[in-house]
């Protein structure tokens, strides 16, 4: 079987998802792989998760907003980029879905919404998947790059159209908006008395505006199930490719694999597997020699040089034992490993550094 | 940013000076018992019931370390019990309720953590108390839901519950935030940024900022490799001081780098810092920690000495 590279990816597919923790370089890793894209011919747009205004700076843009930018001096194809902004996202999924304006405007309005895009786990990453469906679905971009919030935990990232669904459809909802339904009559009081537990710990007002939300909800939980059954299928479609981003940090290097196992059975296979911030390796040498070496020349500047020669074999030998377990998980997919960079990313040419790196 | 080793040499760097230490874990999911030798890679998670991570350190070998987790949904239901209210607890979480209730009132989740963390501390279960807070964006949240809190629950025992956290928070001789960095260019702003957001929003005093990883200077990394092996009297193999030389060269670029970058987080945020080493041994293990408890023990030393003198930090 035809394994693709990087680069075939890059090329072929119509949407890659860039995973991983958080500061591993996955902003930056998602704009290199779109710029790719362009310069492979293809329009290609970015979606970051948050303003990332270095990498705003990098591209030459004023900033990120929740439009695509066209981004100067790549081609022969098209960059662009923009930010996920959560919650307009959201409204604009009521929108879709709302019976008519004055449902839409009563739910606007109601303050427990305007909690959900901050509050509610797993929405953030909902609604990336959301953008990503919307961009493959209504727009003529060729690949569509998306950088997901650092996800700790991997559960949130593939349950959160199902959790929000549920959420949505939640029975306290059910219960309190539906008092009189026989099925339900006979769980009623029990109900009642939890409610009012409830709202004596968190206060009256809190749980008036849950109800109001859900009153206001009303009819739309199908609509929204369904849409989000499809964005998941779109997620574990072959034209979607799922790219790992780590550190070969031994904390980051267990998330991932952790993030790894997940994917796997939710059924999203990871095509490859980027490994950021490596140390380099000078050479083939044992550090444990090396050491020795040095400790025999304790107090020369050969001996310093040893030492250096000595920490840096460690620390590289290191980071590969760490990489093994993962490699291994995700293969056969590909780990591609991109070096300590000089100095931080500043403009396109500094893009195109850690493109070298990445397709080298 | 290597947040939990840097909260693990703090916890040691207490028990070293006979001060018992608490770590307090918020994600359910933690390295540190592998810091401390416990635990397999596989198995090596906190629980709710504090475990004992070193025994008696400390002149006396009185300190102890423990640690514990302290979930969302573990601090409700213990809220709960302890409140008389035991009989919807349980429902409450596995029903799914809570995710209603938290929505309906955002921080509702951080500020069980931080209420039981407060009821710990004035519990008096150790000398100090190590909080592993949530990851950057999200520490802000976490520590400014008492005030978001106030706002949007006025009566009832959240109420307290916020105001007591707020009170905690707002004293500085009883709670610090230590913020953790690297020497690098965008860790860097994000925590002149996280550091003024928390003074404004927060009103929280902040402790001196960690700048973790720090390459340790060699003398001799400018020598030539072939000069240096003829005056020491030793043969290098062929390509060997190309090699060195490459090494070395990394390492002063890097050290160079981190220099300006320590140096810029001076000029932009007027707090002292405590630097620790970058250790190569990627591996945490006891003897680590104490390395890096140790440079923590020294940066205090360092720090109360210039304090003494009075001079600018």
């Amino acid at each position: 079987m035809n394994v693709p590279d990087l680069d075939e990816l890059v090329r072929d597919r119509r949407i890659i998802v860039c995973g991983g923790s958080g500061g591993v370089g996955k902003t930056t890793t998602a704009a290199v792989l779109a710029m790719r894209a362009a310069e492979a011919g293809r329009r290609a747009v970015v979606v970051t998760i948050d303003p990332a205004k270095r990498l705003a700076d990098a591209l030459g843009l004023d900033g990120l907003t929740d439009a695509p930018s066209q981004v100067d001096g790549t081609g022969p194809g098209e960059l662009w980029a923009m930010m996920l902004d959560t919650k307009s996202t959201f409204d604009a999924l009521v929108a879709k879905h709302a019976a008519d304006d004055a449902q839409l405007q009563r739910i606007l309005g109601n303050r427990f919404y305007k909690n959900i895009s901050g509050a509610l786990s797993g929405t953030q990453e909902y609604m990336a998947m959301e953008k990503l469906y919307e961009l493959a679905e209504e727009t003529d971009f060729d690949l569509i790059v998306v950088d997901t919030p650092p996800t700790r935990n991997a559960l949130d990232f593939l349950d959160a159209p199902a959790r929000l669904s549920r959420f949505l459809d939640h029975r306290l909802y059910r219960l309190l908006t539906a008092p009189n339904r026989g099925v339900f009559r006979a769980v009623n009081v029990a109900t009642q008395t939890f409610v009012r537990t409830v709202a004596r710990v968190v206060g009256a007002d809190v749980i008036d505006d849950a109800v109001a939300f859900f009153q206001a909800f009303d009819g739309m939980e199908e609509g929204f199930k369904r849409r989000a059954t499809r964005v998941q299928e779109r997620l574990r479609d072959d034209d979607t490719a799922f790219v790992l981003v780590a550190s070969p940090r031994r904390d980051t290097i267990a998330e991932a694999t952790f993030f790894a196992e997940k994917l796997t059975e939710g059924g999203i296979p990871v095509r490859s597997l980027i490994v950021n911030r490596m140390h380099p390796r000078f050479d083939d040498g044992l550090a444990e020699a090396t050491h020795q070496r040095a400790d025999s020349l304790e107090g020369t500047d050969i001996g310093s040089l040893y030492r250096n020669l000595a920490d840096f074999q460690l620390a590289a030998s290191r980071e590969e034992e760490n990489l093994a377990g993962l490699a291994d998980k995700v293969a056969p997919a590909p780990v591609v490993r991109v070096p300590f960079l000089r100095s931080d990313v500043h403009d396109l040419d500094g893009l195109r550094l850690i493109e070298a790196e990445l397709f080298a | 940013m290597g947040k939990t080793v840097v909260t693990a040499a703090l916890a040691r760097a207490a028990s070293m000076v006979g001060r018992s230490a608490l770590v307090v874990e918020v994600e359910g999911k933690s390295g540190l018992p592998r810091m401390f030798g416990q635990g397999t890679p596989d198995q090596s998670g906190l629980s709710y019931d504090e475990q004992l991570l070193r025994r008696g350190g400390g002149p006396d070998a009185s300190a102890d370390i423990t640690a514990r987790t302290i979930t969302p949904d573990g601090a409700l239901l213990e809220y709960l019990e302890d409140h008389g209210l035991s009989r919807i607890s349980k429902r409450l979480v596995t029903s799914g309720a809570l995710d209603v209730v938290a929505t309906a009132a955002p921080g509702i989740r951080d500020i069980l953590v931080l209420g039981k963390v407060k009821q710990l501390q004035r519990a008096g279960v150790a000398d100090v108390i190590v909080l592993d807070t949530p990851a950057a964006g999200h520490a802000i949240t976490f520590l400014r839901s008492a005030k978001g809190l106030l706002d949007a629950v006025k009566v009832g025992p959240i109420n307290t519950q916020a105001r007591d956290v707020l009170e905690l928070l707002e004293d500085h001789e009883r709670c610090q935030v230590i913020l953790v960095t690297l020497p690098e260019e965008t860790p860097v702003n994000e925590l002149v940024e996280t550091a003024f957001s928390l003074e404004d929003q927060v009103g929280v005093g902040l402790g001196p900022v960690v700048v973790n990883g720090i390459y340790a200077d060699l003398d001799g990394l400018d020598a030539d490799p072939t000069a240096a092996a003829e005056q020491a009297g030793v043969t290098l193999r062929d390509g060997e001081a190309e090699i060195l030389a490459e090494a070395a060269d990394f390492r002063r670029h890097r050290i160079d780098l981190q220099v300006e970058q320590v140096q810029r987080l001076s000029d932009r945020l007027p707090l002292p810092q405590v630097r620790l080493p970058f250790l190569f041994e990627s591996e945490i293990g006891p003897d680590e920690v104490d390395v890096l408890a140790r440079a923590v023990l020294d940066a205090i030393e360092v720090l109360d000495a210039e304090v003494q003198l009075g001079s600018p930090t």
